[in-house]
């Protein structure tokens, strides 16, 4: 395994997101500060406690979630999106490195930014909201695989993409939407009995539920239910990726 | 179709022939499009020499290269280089190929060092900032180092793209149109880099539209069109073999139409008819030059001036594209 060639794309990557550092983490914790003021702060303490839980500390998973995968994906896809931009990506097709090592150069940046920022935001939170981890072991495991998984998917958005707008097509109008249906503001259980079996087709219920039991011990979905459907989601993109690569899909012609 | 000749012949006997370094069979690439870009093309480069691949506009030229590298897919056919496969063995043989792409692909925001430092890094190899700075000096990047290459102009940009294939040590070098757009002072430099590479022992095939490089530069001479290999040649062997010359005569008097004492040569008539030009074959039996000259005695045509010009590898190109299409 070219070792080498790994690190060297993923610090390249990491100068990237160094480089960008004010929008790379700024902007997303100033976000997600905006969600806590809103939802935990003026409007949480009109609402009740969900299962024993504070409303304003209720919402810091799912918050972490939304950031975590919209972060990974955006990370991702811009990361391969702008060498085949900028046709510097001549230089990764012709080095000696293999498929494996160009994801998890590229992947294992996203990811690593991602985590970052998750962790950066998780503790923000700790300063609106009393905040209890009763399973951290299980947290960060989530928060890795979550990230991990979103990066490839991120990956796999840059290689299919043809233009920006594209790049942002999914992140907009899928994972960003199926983010707020999933549970993030509230538990599936206040949904009627009809939307909760539609909810239960939305991926990130699966993720946003078992993110949240690893806090507070409180689910919708049994956590290996969660972890299951996690190491599905993972194994579908590490397929696809594979596939990416073996046929050069938008990479060779 | 040829396949080219063999490569320079040993004095002796005893002289053990290196086998090539890129060896070429068969390769042909259709894109999805439809459009055949190469077809069917045979070719050895040999150790150490500088290879000029001319072609005119979508002959095949990037494609060729781009499928050596790794970038395109070949439809059929095999590459070695190196002896390495380069599908099956691609690390082997892509750790032995730089390549220095046509268009200015770079990284705008990194610096020069960033970027030459990565390059080396993807190829596998540990870093070596001695190395690097060797290759920035020669190629007057030095001073700007640290420059962000955004800043720097397409010239500036075209050294950079040389550094960064030169990082990894390379054994085969692809300039693929290394002087485009380059001013004359700068592709003298290049000129020079490539020489000293070749001196150390590097291979390299270019790819130009500037005929005085390949005639400057080149050992042998590829001709591509339409995605087939039309002639491979040592320079000057091409060179000796299509070279026509032109005899110019400067008259005393003008001529209004060429006497019929002269009918029997080949003669033209500058307009105003105090130039005439003769052309014909250096490897000819008889170049017929003594008995024009007898003939014009005869006609009692008296020239002030005589000259002669050798045709360049530009005309010897311009002839070989047209005569295929």
């Amino acid at each position: 395994m070219n070792v080498r060639a790994i690190r060297s794309i993923y610090v390249f990557e990491m100068a990237r997101t160094a480089r960008t550092l004010f929008q790379s983490i700024v902007s997303p914790v100033v976000s997600t500060s905006l969600y806590f003021i809103v939802f935990g702060a003026a409007i949480g303490t009109r609402i009740q406690e969900i299962e024993g839980v504070n409303y304003g500390a209720f919402i810091v998973p799912g918050l972490i979630m939304l950031m975590i995968l919209t972060q990974s994906t955006a990370n991702a896809s811009f990361g391969i999106y702008f060498p085949k931009f900028t046709g510097t990506i001549f230089e990764i097709l012709s080095a000696p490195v293999s498929f494996v090592e160009i994801v998890i150069g590229y992947v294992g940046a996203a990811a690593t930014k991602s985590i970052i920022l998750g962790l950066i935001i998780l503790a923000t939170a700790g300063l609106f909201v009393p905040l209890r981890i009763d399973h951290p072991v299980f947290m960060l495991g989530f928060l890795v695989l979550t990230a991990v998984t979103f990066s490839l998917l991120g990956f796999i958005i840059g290689i299919w993409a043809d233009g920006f707008e594209q790049l942002q097509l999914i992140p907009l109008l899928v994972i960003t939407p199926l983010t707020f249906l999933g549970g993030t503001f509230y538990s599936i259980d206040v949904l009627p009995p009809f939307w909760q079996t539609i909810a239960l087709f939305n991926p990130i219920v699966y993720l946003v539920s078992g993110f949240r039991w690893s806090f507070y011990s409180i689910a919708d979905v049994s956590v290996g239910v969660s972890l299951a459907m996690t190491f599905v989601f993972l194994a579908l993109c590490i397929v696809t990726v594979w596939w990416i690569f073996k046929t050069g899909y938008r990479l060779k012609r | 179709m040829l396949r080219p000749l063999a490569p320079c012949p040993p004095s002796s006997v005893d002289t053990p022939v290196m086998p090539p370094i890129i060896s070429i069979s068969n390769l042909s690439k259709t894109y999805a499009s439809g459009f055949q870009a190469l077809k069917r093309i045979d070719l050895d480069i040999d150790k150490g020499e500088i290879f000029a691949l001319l072609g005119p506009n979508g002959a095949g030229k990037t494609t060729l290269i781009s499928v050596i590298c790794g970038i395109v897919t070949p439809s059929t056919g095999t590459v070695t280089v190196g002896g390495h496969n380069i599908l099956t063995d691609y690390r082997a043989a892509r750790s032995l190929i730089g390549l220095v792409p046509q268009e200015l692909h770079t990284d705008a925001f990194e610096s020069v060092w960033a970027t030459v430092t990565f390059s080396r890094g993807l190829f596998g190899l540990p870093a070596d900032p001695g190395h690097i700075e060797k290759v920035l000096r020669s190629l007057s990047l030095w001073d700007k180092k640290d420059t962000k290459i955004l800043f720097l102009s397409g010239g500036m940009k075209r050294r950079v793209l040389i550094a960064k294939a030169l990082a990894h040590e390379p054994k085969v070098l692809f300039l693929d149109e290394p002087t485009a757009g380059v001013d004359v002072e700068l592709r003298k430099d290049m000129w020079n880099v490539v020489r000293a590479l070749r001196a150390s022992g590097v291979t390299i095939i270019l790819t130009t539209h500037y005929i005085e490089e390949a005639e400057e530069m080149a050992d042998r001479i590829g001709v591509i069109n339409k995605g087939e290999i039309i002639l491979v040649e040592r320079k000057a062997e091409l060179m000796r073999k299509l070279g026509k010359k032109e005899l110019t005569l400067q008259l005393h008097n003008a001529l209004d139409a060429i006497p019929a004492e002269l009918a029997r040569h080949k003669l033209a008539l500058a307009p105003g008819g105090k130039e005439l030009t003769y052309t014909y074959n250096t490897q000819g039996e008889r170049t017929g030059i003594t008995a024009l000259l007898d003939d014009l005695a005869r006609a009692n045509i008296r020239f002030r001036d005589i000259q002669t010009t050798q045709s360049s590898l530009e005309d010897i190109f311009v002839g070989l594209v047209r005569k295929d299409q």
